[in-house]
Parts: C-alpha cells; sequence; structure tokens
C-alpha cells in the first residue's frame, strides 16, 4: 500500500516537474498540489478499478458549483468545453494543470481567449447571434406584461452586438471580442461569470496549495 | 338588470365570459334570483310574457328532476304551459334547457334547490344578451342606455307590446333595486384615502387652468404642510378621518370650504386657519369624490366637465361604484368581450389620464412633473389604453429606495406603450431638449432593473458608449430614474456592477443635477462604503465620483459625517516617486490620485480641513507632493493651498519642507501646478520663515518670471500674491529688485481682474517702503493708475490702493504728482467708506500725503466738509480708525487755521473721550494729536478741563519710546496751562520726565525740561506745594549734561 502511494507520488512529481516546465503560472510545489487534487476528484472511481481516462464533465461541474460557486448549466459547460482541449470529453492532468493556469491566474489576454472559448458553444470561433442569446435568455426578469418575453433579450444582443461587433458581419469573432474587453475591461464576463472572483482564488490557492504542502 | 350585469358583475378577463367567484358577483347573483322569484309571485301577468327569445343554456337538472306540470319522455322535458302558437314554454334537451317566460324561470329555479345559484350563474354566463332575448332588441337597446326619458309606449301600441312595457319598467326598477342593493354592500368599502384625495386635488387644480374655458378658478389645500401619512389635517382632526381641506373657487358660485375624510368629501363650515374649531363642522352632504361634489354645487362645472367628456352617460353613482371594486383590487372586466380594461369612470368622466406619474412625486425633484401630469386633458383617448390595476399601486405613494422597491415599479402591469406616453410627457413638461440617445438610454435603464449580473454589466458598457459628458444625455438619465437604480447596484455586492455604475456615475456626476440627486438619494453614503472594499479600481472609482459630487457644501458635509475623510487619506499611503514600479504599486498611485481629487474637492470646507489632518493626511500629502506627475500633483498641491488657510496647515507645510517642492512646482510647464504652487505660497508667506525659506530655495525668481503670463488670470493672480507676500520681508523686495520685478507689477495695474489688482497694489506698496522703489513707481509711471485705482469699490482692492499712495507719498516728488491728480481727495472720500479698513487705511495714507504736499493746509482746507468728516470719525468704536485718525489730525493741526477748524468741530472733549484707552497705538497717535492740537490758544485749558492730563501722565508707564515721546511732547504743551502743571504734579509726572530727560533725543529733552520748568515756575508761585527734592537747577543739570 505504501509501496504504491510512494509510486503515486513518484509519479505525480515527475509529472509536476514535467508540466511546471510547460505551464507558466505554477511553481513545481504548486502543480504537485493540483495534480493531488485532481487524483483526489478522481479517487472515487479509481477505487472502484475502472479504468479512469480523465476527469468527467459531472466532477468537473461539481467542483466549479463547490468551489466556485458558479451554477450556469451552460457556462459550467462551456468551461469544461474549454479545459477539454482534445474534446474527448475528459480534462486530463496536463488539460487540468493547464486550464487552472490561466482560470487562476490567466493575463488578460489568456482571460480574453479562455472567455471566448467558453462563450463560443459550437467552437466555431465565432460567438453568433443564436449564442449570445441562449447565453443571456435567462439574463432578464419577465415582466408579465411583455408579449414577446424574449424581446428584451433580443434587444440586449442586438445591443451587445452593436457594442463589440467591430467588423460588422453580424457575429463576434475573436478579434472583435478581444478588442471590446482591452477597451472596456468589463466586458470580459460578458455573456456570464465563468472566471472565479479573487476571493474564491484565494480559498481555493489556499485550501491546494497549503494542503499538500504539510504532507 | 342590464345595467347591473354589463357594468358590475366582475366577469373574468379570460375572454370566455365566465362570471367570477367573487363574493360581489354571489350576492349579486342571489339577488337576481330573488328578484325572478318575486317578479313571478308579484306580476303573475308579466311573468307570462313570452319571451321574444328563449334563454338557453346547459343545466345540470335531469328530466328525473321535473314533477308534474311538464311532460316527461325519457330525457327530454317539455312544460305543459305553452304559447299561443303550441310551442312548450320550457324545453329540456339534456344537457341544454330552453326557457321563455320569466314563470318559467322561476319554476325551474325552484326546482334546482340548492343548485340554483349555479343554474343561474351559467345562465347569465350563456345568455349575455337576456335581455335581448327578453324583450327584444329594441326595448333591450332602451333599457340598456338606461334612457328613462323616452318612454316606448308611444312607438308600440299593441296589446301584446303593453305587457311589454310592464315587464320592461319591471324589469328596469329590478335593475335599480340590484344597483342600490350593490351599492350599499360597496359603500361600507368606500373609503378615501391621502393619495386618492391628493391626485383628486391635482386633477381639479388641471381644470383650474385654460384661462376663460377654466371649469374652477381656484383649488387650494388650507395647509401646505403635508404629514408623513400624506395628510394635511392636523393630528387631532385625522383622528375623524379628516384627510385634508380645501379651499375651491367655482366660476359660478362663492367659496367652497370642502373637507376630504375617509367616508367620503363635503363642505364644512369654513376652515381658513387651523385652530378654529367650529369650522370643521359638515355643511352639507357627504359625496363619494370632490368632481361629485362639485357637480352638485357648481352648474357651471357640471354642464362644462359634461361637455369635456360626452362620452360616458350612465349615472355617477355607477360609476364610482366600479371605482371602488377597482379599489379593492379585484380585476373587473368592464364591458363583455372587450379585452382591454376601462379606466377608471372617475377620470375618465372628467377626460383625465390616470396620474400613472403619481409614484414619481416622492421623487426630489421631480414634481414639477408630478403636478402636470394631467396636461392632457384632451388625450381622453389615450384613456381606453390604461390598465385599471395599475392604478391602486400607482397612486399609493411609495418610497422605492431598494432595488426590489424599483424593479416592483417597473413591472407594473402597464403596457410599454402607456410607459412610452407617459415619458414624452413628463419630457414636454421639464422642457429639456430630448437627446437623440433617450430611447436608448430609456430601454438601458428597463433593463438595468430587471436585468441579472450579466445583463446589468452588459447595459453599463453600452451605457458607458454614450456620450456622458453631454448635458442632454446626463438629464436623460436623471429624467429617467436612471441615478436611482445606478444608487441601487452600489448597494449590490457584484464588483462587476460597482464598477460599471461607478464607471457611469463619475461622468454624470458632472451635471450639478445628478449631484444633488445622488445626495438626496443618501447615494454618498454608499460611495463613500465602497471605499472599504478590498479592490482597488473599485475605491478608485469611488473616490473620483466623491470627487464629482462633493462639489457644494452639504454633499463636502456629508461625506464627512459617513467617515468618508478618513478613508480617502487611507487611499493616500502609496509610494508615489518609486522609479520601477509594479504593477500592483502603480495601482495604488492611481487610487491615491483619484483619493487625492476627492480630498481636493471637500477641503473647500473648514471642518474637513481639519478632518483631513486628524487623519493623518499633512504628512501623506507630503510625500505626494514629491511625485514626478503632474496630475498628481495638481490635486496635492490644490488640497494644501486650499487647506493653507489654516494656521496648522501653514506651519506643516514650513516644518515638512514642503516649500522647497512648491518652489521646484513653480517651474512646472503646468500652468494649473503653477497657480496652485503659487497660490500656497501665497497664503503661507506671510510668516515670516516661511518667506525666508522661499528665497532659500531661489523661488522669487521663478515667481517673478510668472508675471509674464498674463494670460492666465487665475495664474497671475496666484503669482502676485505670492510676490506680494513675499515682499513684506525687505530681503526679499531687494531681491525681487534683481529681476525687475517692480517694473513688471507696475505694468499690471492697469485691465487686470481685481483679484490680480489687489496682489499687485499689495506687492507696490511693499515694494514702495524701500526708498529707491519710489522714484521707480514715478519713473515707471505708476501714480498715475494708481490714483485712477483710488475710485474703484473692492474693499481689500481700495485699502491696498490707500497703504500704496500713502507709502508713495512719502517721496516728495511723487507727493507732486499726486497732488496734481487730485489724489489727496480721493483718499480723503474713501474716509466715508463703509469700511472700517478702508477708513483707517485711507486716514493713515493721508498723514504723509498732508506732511509732504507743498500746500497742504490749502488743500485740506478746499476739502467741502473735510474736516468735520475727519472729527466725527473720532466717534468710531475702531480702535485702528481711532488710531489713524488721530494720526492724520495731528498733520492737519499743523496748520493754524485748519486748527481752527478742527477746534470749531469740537475736536478737543472728541479727542479727550478717548484718553482711558489701553491701546498703545491709539495712545501714541492720541497724545501726538492732542499736543498738536494745543497749539491753539485756549485748546491747552480746555483739554485740562476735559481731564485729559491724568491718563496721559500714566502714558510715561510705558515702555514704548514713541509713546514717551508724542506724550511728553503733548505733555509740554499742556503745561503751559497753569492749571495743568498743578494736576500734572499731583499725578507725579516730575520723577518719569527726569528720567525721559536723560534721553538722547533733544527735542524729546527740551520738551520734558520745559514741562519740569512749567510745573516748577508753578511752585515758585506758591500754587503747588514745595516739590520734596526736585529743583530747577537739577533740570537744568540734567539738560546740559546731555
Amino acid at each position: 500500500m505504501s509501496q504504491m502511494t510512494a509510486m503515486k507520488r513518484k509519479s505525480i512529481h515527475t509529472l509536476a516537474e514535467t508540466l511546471s516546465k510547460q505551464v507558466q503560472h505554477f511553481s513545481k510545489a504548486e502543480v504537485e498540489g493540483l495534480i493531488g487534487l485532481y487524483h483526489e476528484l478522481l479517487g472515487g472511481s479509481a477505487a472502484q478499478g475502472r479504468a479512469v481516462t480523465g476527469l468527467d464533465r459531472s466532477r468537473f461541474r461539481t467542483l466549479l458549483y463547490n468551489m466556485f460557486g458558479m451554477t450556469d448549466d451552460m457556462i459550467m459547460d462551456g468551461v469544461f468545453r474549454t479545459f477539454d482541449k482534445d474534446n474527448d470529453s475528459f480534462v486530463n492532468e496536463k488539460e487540468w494543470v493547464e486550464g487552472l493556469s490561466v482560470f487562476l491566474r490567466g493575463t488578460l489576454d489568456e482571460r480574453i481567449k479562455y472567455c471566448f472559448n467558453v462563450y463560443d458553444l459550437n467552437n466555431d470561433s465565432y460567438i453568433s447571434r443564436e449564442e449570445m442569446f441562449q447565453m443571456l435568455k435567462e439574463s432578464l426578469i419577465r415582466q408579465p406584461s411583455e408579449e414577446d418575453p424574449d424581446e428584451g433579450v433580443k434587444e440586449l444582443v442586438e445591443m451587445t452586438l452593436k457594442k463589440m461587433d467591430y467588423d460588422h458581419d453580424g457575429r463576434l469573432s475573436f478579434d472583435d471580442f478581444k478588442k471590446a474587453v482591452k477597451e472596456e475591461n468589463l466586458l470580459l464576463e460578458a455573456f456570464g461569470t465563468c472566471l472565479p472572483d479573487t476571493t474564491n482564488i484565494e480559498k481555493f490557492e489556499q485550501q491546494v496549495f497549503q494542503k499538500q504542502v504539510k504532507p | 338588470m342590464g345595467v347591473t350585469l354589463t357594468k358590475a358583475a366582475q366577469w373574468t378577463s379570460s375572454g370566455t365570459g365566465k362570471l367570477e367567484l367573487t363574493p360581489m358577483n354571489e350576492s349579486l347573483l342571489k339577488e337576481v334570483l330573488r328578484s325572478v322569484e318575486q317578479l313571478f309571485s308579484r306580476h303573475p301577468q308579466e311573468s307570462e310574457h313570452v319571451f321574444e327569445e328563449p334563454l338557453q343554456w346547459s343545466t345540470t337538472l335531469v328530466a328525473s328532476d321535473f314533477k308534474t306540470d311538464y311532460d316527461i319522455s325519457e330525457f327530454n322535458v317539455q312544460s305543459n304551459e305553452k304559447d299561443s302558437e303550441g310551442q312548450p314554454l320550457l324545453r329540456l334537451s339534456p344537457p341544454t334547457v330552453y326557457v321563455r317566460s320569466f314563470s318559467q324561470l322561476s319554476k325551474l329555479l325552484h326546482l334546482a334547490a340548492d343548485k340554483k345559484l349555479e343554474e343561474a350563474r351559467t345562465c347569465l354566463e350563456e345568455n349575455r344578451d337576456a335581455l335581448v332575448k327578453i324583450l327584444g332588441p329594441r326595448f333591450a337597446d332602451i333599457l340598456e342606455r338606461e334612457d328613462t326619458q323616452t318612454d316606448p309606449v308611444d312607438e308600440d301600441t299593441s296589446e301584446d307590446s303593453e305587457v311589454k312595457v310592464k315587464l320592461f319598467r319591471l324589469l328596469q326598477n329590478m335593475d335599480q333595486q340590484l344597483l342600490s342593493k350593490l351599492l350599499e354592500e360597496i359603500s361600507e368599502h368606500v373609503r378615501l384615502d391621502p393619495a386618492a384625495a391628493n391626485s383628486d386635488v391635482e386633477s381639479l387644480k388641471q381644470f383650474c387652468r385654460g384661462g376663460d374655458g377654466r371649469l374652477l378658478k381656484s383649488v387650494r389645500y388650507t395647509s401646505d404642510y403635508e404629514f408623513s401619512n400624506g395628510c394635511r389635517a392636523p393630528p387631532w382632526r385625522q383622528v375623524h378621518g379628516e384627510i385634508c381641506y380645501l379651499i375651491t373657487e367655482p366660476c359660478d358660485t362663492e367659496d367652497l370650504h370642502i373637507t376630504c375624510s375617509t367616508g367620503g368629501v363635503y363642505l364644512n363650515a369654513g376652515i381658513k386657519q387651523e385652530g378654529a374649531e367650529s369650522g370643521y363642522e359638515r355643511t352639507s352632504d357627504t359625496y363619494t369624490d370632490l368632481p361629485t361634489l362639485l357637480k352638485s354645487r357648481s352648474p357651471y362645472f357640471a354642464e362644462h366637465i359634461n361637455k369635456q367628456m360626452p362620452k360616458k352617460d350612465s349615472t355617477s353613482k355607477t360609476q364610482s361604484k366600479s371605482v371602488q371594486m377597482e379599489d379593492q383590487g379585484q380585476p373587473q372586466r368592464s364591458q363583455a368581450g372587450k379585452k382591454k380594461y376601462e379606466p377608471s369612470p372617475r377620470w375618465s368622466n372628467q377626460g383625465l389620464v390616470p396620474p400613472c406619474g403619481k409614484v414619481e412625486e416622492n421623487n426630489p425633484g421631480r414634481e414639477k412633473s408630478g403636478k402636470k401630469k394631467q396636461a392632457t386633458g384632451a388625450k381622453g383617448k389615450l384613456k381606453a389604453e390604461f390598465s385599471l390595476s395599475s392604478l391602486p399601486g400607482r397612486m399609493t405613494p411609495q418610497k422605492s429606495k431598494t432595488l426590489a422597491g424599483a424593479m416592483e415599479l417597473s413591472s407594473d402591469s402597464s403596457t410599454e406603450d402607456e410607459d412610452e406616453e407617459e415619458l414624452s410627457e413628463r419630457r414636454l413638461q421639464i422642457q429639456i431638449e430630448q437627446s437623440p440617445d433617450y430611447w436608448l438610454i430609456y430601454k438601458l435603464v428597463k433593463f438595468l432593473k430587471r436585468g441579472d449580473q450579466t445583463a446589468t454589466v452588459l447595459c453599463l458598457c453600452a451605457m458607458l458608449d454614450l456620450n456622458l459628458m453631454q448635458e442632454g444625455c446626463q438629464l436623460d438619465i436623471w429624467d429617467i430614474g436612471g441615478v436611482e437604480v445606478l444608487l441601487n447596484l452600489l448597494d449590490s455586492d457584484e464588483v462587476k456592477c460597482q464598477i460599471g455604475s461607478l464607471k457611469v456615475l463619475r461622468k454624470i456626476s458632472h451635471s450639478m443635477l445628478i449631484c444633488q440627486t445622488i445626495l438626496d438619494m443618501d447615494g454618498l453614503q454608499s460611495i463613500v462604503k465602497i471605499l472599504d472594499r478590498p479592490y482597488k479600481d473599485l475605491k478608485a472609482l469611488a473616490a473620483e465620483t466623491i470627487a464629482n459630487v462633493a462639489r457644494f457644501r452639504k454633499a463636502r458635509t456629508t461625506v464627512r459625517r459617513c467617515g468618508g475623510i478618513e478613508k480617502l487619506v487611507k487611499l493616500l499611503d502609496c509610494l508615489p516617486t518609486l522609479a520601477n514600479m509594479s504593477p500592483n504599486q502603480e495601482k495604488d498611485v492611481e487610487v491615491a490620485h483619484c483619493g487625492v481629487l476627492a480630498l481636493w474637492s471637500c477641503s473647500k470646507c473648514n471642518r474637513n480641513k481639519e478632518a483631513i489632518r486628524v487623519a493623518g493626511g499633512i504628512p501623506l500629502l507630503g510625500r505626494l507632493l514629491r511625485s514626478p506627475d503632474v496630475n498628481m500633483l495638481i490635486p496635492v498641491v490644490g488640497t494644501l493651498q486650499e487647506c493653507a488657510s489654516e494656521e496648522c496647515y501653514r506651519i506643516a507645510i514650513k516644518n515638512e519642507d514642503m516649500i522647497k517642492d512648491l518652489v521646484q512646482n513653480l517651474s512646472s510647464d503646468n500652468n494649473e501646478l503653477q497657480m496652485h504652487c503659487a497660490s500656497a505660497i501665497f497664503k503661507c508667506a506671510e510668516d515670516k520663515e516661511t518667506s525666508d525659506l522661499v528665497r532659500k530655495y531661489n523661488g522669487l525668481e521663478p515667481l517673478v518670471l510668472l508675471l509674464g503670463k498674463a494670460e492666465d488670470k487665475k495664474l497671475l493672480a496666484a503669482a502676485t500674491g505670492a510676490i506680494w507676500k513675499c515682499s513684506i520681508c525687505m530681503k526679499n523686495v531687494a531681491k525681487f529688485q534683481e529681476h525687475k520685478a517692480l517694473e513688471s507689477l507696475i505694468s499690471l495695474l492697469t485691465d487686470q481682474p481685481i483679484d490680480v489688482l489687489i496682489n499687485v497694489v499689495g506687492a507696490i506698496g511693499e515694494f514702495a517702503k524701500v526708498a529707491a522703489n519710489r522714484g521707480i513707481i514715478r519713473k515707471c509711471k505708476g501714480i498715475n493708475p494708481l490714483i485712477n485705482l483710488l475710485t474703484e469699490t473692492n474693499q481689500a482692492l481700495l485699502v491696498n490702493v490707500t497703504k500704496t499712495v500713502g507709502a508713495c507719498a512719502i517721496d516728495r516728488d511723487n507727493m507732486a504728482v499726486i497732488s496734481q491728480l487730485d489724489g489727496v481727495r480721493f483718499v480723503w472720500s474713501l474716509l466715508k467708506n463703509s469700511s472700517t479698513e478702508v477708513q483707517s487705511s485711507a486716514a493713515w495714507a493721508l498723514c504723509p500725503c498732508i506732511e509732504n504736499a507743498k500746500d497742504a493746509g490749502e488743500i485740506v482746507r478746499s476739502l467741502v466738509g473735510g474736516l468735520e468728516l475727519i472729527v466725527n470719525l473720532l466717534k468710531s468704536t475702531n480702535i485702528e480708525v481711532l488710531a489713524s485718525i488721530c494720526a492724520a489730525i495731528s498733520k492737519i493741526a499743523k496748520n493754524k487755521e485748519n486748527l481752527a477748524v478742527l477746534t470749531d468741530h469740537e475736536v478737543v472733549p472728541l479727542l479727550a473721550k478717548l484718553t482711558n484707552t489701553t491701546d498703545e497705538r491709539l495712545c501714541l497717535h492720541l497724545a501726538e494729536a492732542i499736543g498738536h492740537c494745543c497749539m491753539w490758544e485756549g485748546n491747552k485749558a480746555s483739554f485740562g478741563e476735559a481731564g485729559v492730563v491724568a491718563p496721559l501722565v500714566d502714558y510715561l508707564k510705558s515702555n514704548n519710546s514713541a509713546v514717551h515721546y508724542h506724550t511728553t511732547m503733548a505733555l509740554y504743551q499742556l503745561s503751559k496751562d497753569p492749571n495743568n502743571c498743578i494736576t500734572m504734579n499731583e499725578k507725579g509726572v516730575v520723577k518719569p520726565l527726569i528720567l525721559i530727560m536723560g534721553s538722547d533725543d533733544e527735542k524729546l529733552q527740551e520738551a520734558a525740561a520745559g514741562c519740569v520748568r512749567n510745573i516748577r515756575l508753578q511752585a515758585l508761585a506758591g500754587k503747588i506745594p514745595p516739590p520734596k527734592k526736585i529743583s530747577i537747577g537739577t533740570a537744568k543739570r540734567c539738560g546740559k549734561g546731555l
């Protein structure tokens, strides 16, 4: 048993070393901590002896909900999709560490890219009217008097497009999005909260990194 | 029944035409049933009348329910009673039943027993046109219209129709009974509330407008004071349910004194003012509402109000009834088949739009819009579109401070159209030009109220794209109620919303109106609270917004009261001088910049200056003063110069070595910064050490250089001020003259704003204390403009000008110029100025003028009333004025003729009255004046009689040698009168005089000796008891020995 954990620890160690060279914002110890958490999250299914390819969608969403208080399904799926770069429906260790590097400590440019990917629901490199509508659908409280309850949302979408669609092609390209955010940082999370706030980041980092240092 | 059913019954709004299960409907149905039964029993003949068409509905009754008199065959039932053509009067083919007479109807209901209510309901629901079916279209029409005047009989004479008419009458009666029954029930609920009363009055006020066409002359409350519950009646009357009292002036009758109470409105005995108890008595019937009362009292009003709104002609009773039902908050379908709600009949009757904007009245600054709400009497068409259910909510005053409140308002079930209509109306009233973005802003604000965080941020970003600095845009946001929404966002915990909101607020807060609104809505408290949040962006934005809002006193006080100063001072803590700053440190500096901007705004109030100091702001400001960034320096120096009005700040500026930085920044290339630096030096340099420091740090040269920037008047004022205060120190004057400051200053004596002139003249006055400079002033032709300035009215300027003219007059050549320009007259006339400072300053200036003018006596005499004026000023209570006048008198008295005039004007007793003073300056000049006035024969004795000798002797106890000098001179003159010598001797004058004889001033020695000699002579003559040890010999010895 102890041998196994020792082996595991060793493998984590090596992996952490390689990853910490590839990923910008984390030290080696921090990467180790993150991988530790990763395995902890996987722990349940590993014990059952099934082959584990990585963190699946539901586990990932639970994490987002518990740790970062995210509730919007669409956004959480988007975050998962953004983490899962190879599109195999699992987040592996590398994707996990890379993703969190942006998620927790990304520079503005990195975060712009990340947010854009989250909002690009169908992965076609554009945020279309329809996608915006999907994401903003619940953002206005309905008024009973309104004939078309989606009217407000539609107007909101048009307003947003007018503001952000610099090339006037009726959809947001990455360049549009980047330019708009650079101009007004508030637009980074224009279509829903997909990044943690400072307090949650602090809480998370404290929890993960400090815990890993002790053992 | 017709009216009752169509108007009063509460139909569901679903469109299927069901009667709602409300208590109202239930009692209505019961009444209908009772009437039908009554009809059958009381009017058998009429109840036999066969309906034009059968009433048919799906019944719950089955064949087995029917008994005798009916032909029952399995499921179907037919009545035995048949009409003239043999058709059964009742026929049941399940589930439908057909009934063709009231008797059958009544029997059927009887059979239905407990289910009859249900039956009646279905019957009425399915026979919405029951009357048409019963009587035929023509009669039903008449009944519906309720036109009781037109008798249908004369058109129809057949026997059948006679019965019909009777039935018609019966039904009509029934209808009325039903209504009155209902009304009774409703009137139990009739309760006016203050809001309703208020809106009634507002609408009536509407009628007072429109010149000759108006319906009323005036409507006003007896009291302007409104209690918090909306009532205007005094509390002891509110106990009786009274809300307010009105005085209405109709066009045709005398004034009506009306009481509005919760039970209705009625005339009172005439309440003119609060107090007279008898006035509250009720003198008329109680009416349900104001218009009804007015209609009954003023025929003119009744006639014209109906003209205005001829559309409705139902009785007002019915109308007020339906209003009440709405007030109970039950949705009501006014007319079957139509989907839209009707307006409240009370309003539609008057051609008014329901006052949907009433809520706004509690909004500060919105009263205007509230009052003019009904300005669209003509827009009667509109009203059909208005939703009734919104009315009660809208009329209740509510303060919607919270986000929830705001949302509730916006979700009030009014439709989009009317909102817009209303908005544009309000727009008209305020008469602001709509900006092209008005509707966009309107939409954005609406979304802000309804949106979650994401939508809110998007809307705020869209708002930021507007031209928020433009006044039109700011007013639009204000107009739509955007300020309130933005402030509500600040109270949320969402950082992004707060940031967005502040980004908007900091821009629109350039409008004073918006600042005022923020203050009124307690927004500053929310903003100050944000300074505690741990986000730097947020702090910076909050501070910047405070900087904008705190432009008026009340806002500044509010910032202090909610602890804002302390929090702002904390923001200043950063390291501005670091060479390589981390992004975090840069952020700190930015926060500090915003913090100091806010403090600058706040520092315009003295108690805030104190609060900044107490919070430890001075050293932090000192640290920021070393920043290399001009943008940082401007507010820092701005705050410092603002605070430098306080002694403690001036000391701090000196002790914390801020002068060095201030001087350094005088050479900045930013005019504003230079201006604030110069201004700070201006305020501090009165202190000798400070002005020495300015010289030490080479600050004088840059100040002189600033005189070249004559186009920037503020800068020029500050720079000349600094030069003025620095030139109080003679070493500085010498230094200034190395840079030819005086010449530059003289060139600034013309065509400058008043604050520049004050400082320039002040500075020249200081320069003129040096003899060489007086010549320069003349040579540079400075005297002419100076004399011209004597005719200005600004008192601060006049003080400086007179001082400077006085200083120039010391030079005889200058004086010649001054006399030539009639300067003495101008200065003299300033003695009449209301300011004591100007008076004294002018009097001081007169002294050198009179001394140095060639024919001074002549000049003085030529001023008609001048001497009288100056003597009268001895009655002043201001010590400085008295001293200066005494000095002037002593100069004037040197001329014998003038002295004679002065004596005529009773200068002696006036001077004598002043001798009790302890003020050294006054003593000095008083003694001098007395001395000179003694030159007129007789005055010596008069002074003695007036008792000046004893106090004068006391002046010799002073330590001031100048006082000694003039007192001795005066005493010497006085001693020429024997009686005075006796008094002097008694007061023990000899001893101090002998000491004075030891002085090095020959004139003084002689005077003292002369005085003693006079005393001695009197003693020798035997008038004085021999002195103890003093003899003339000693005096002479002393005198000659020196």
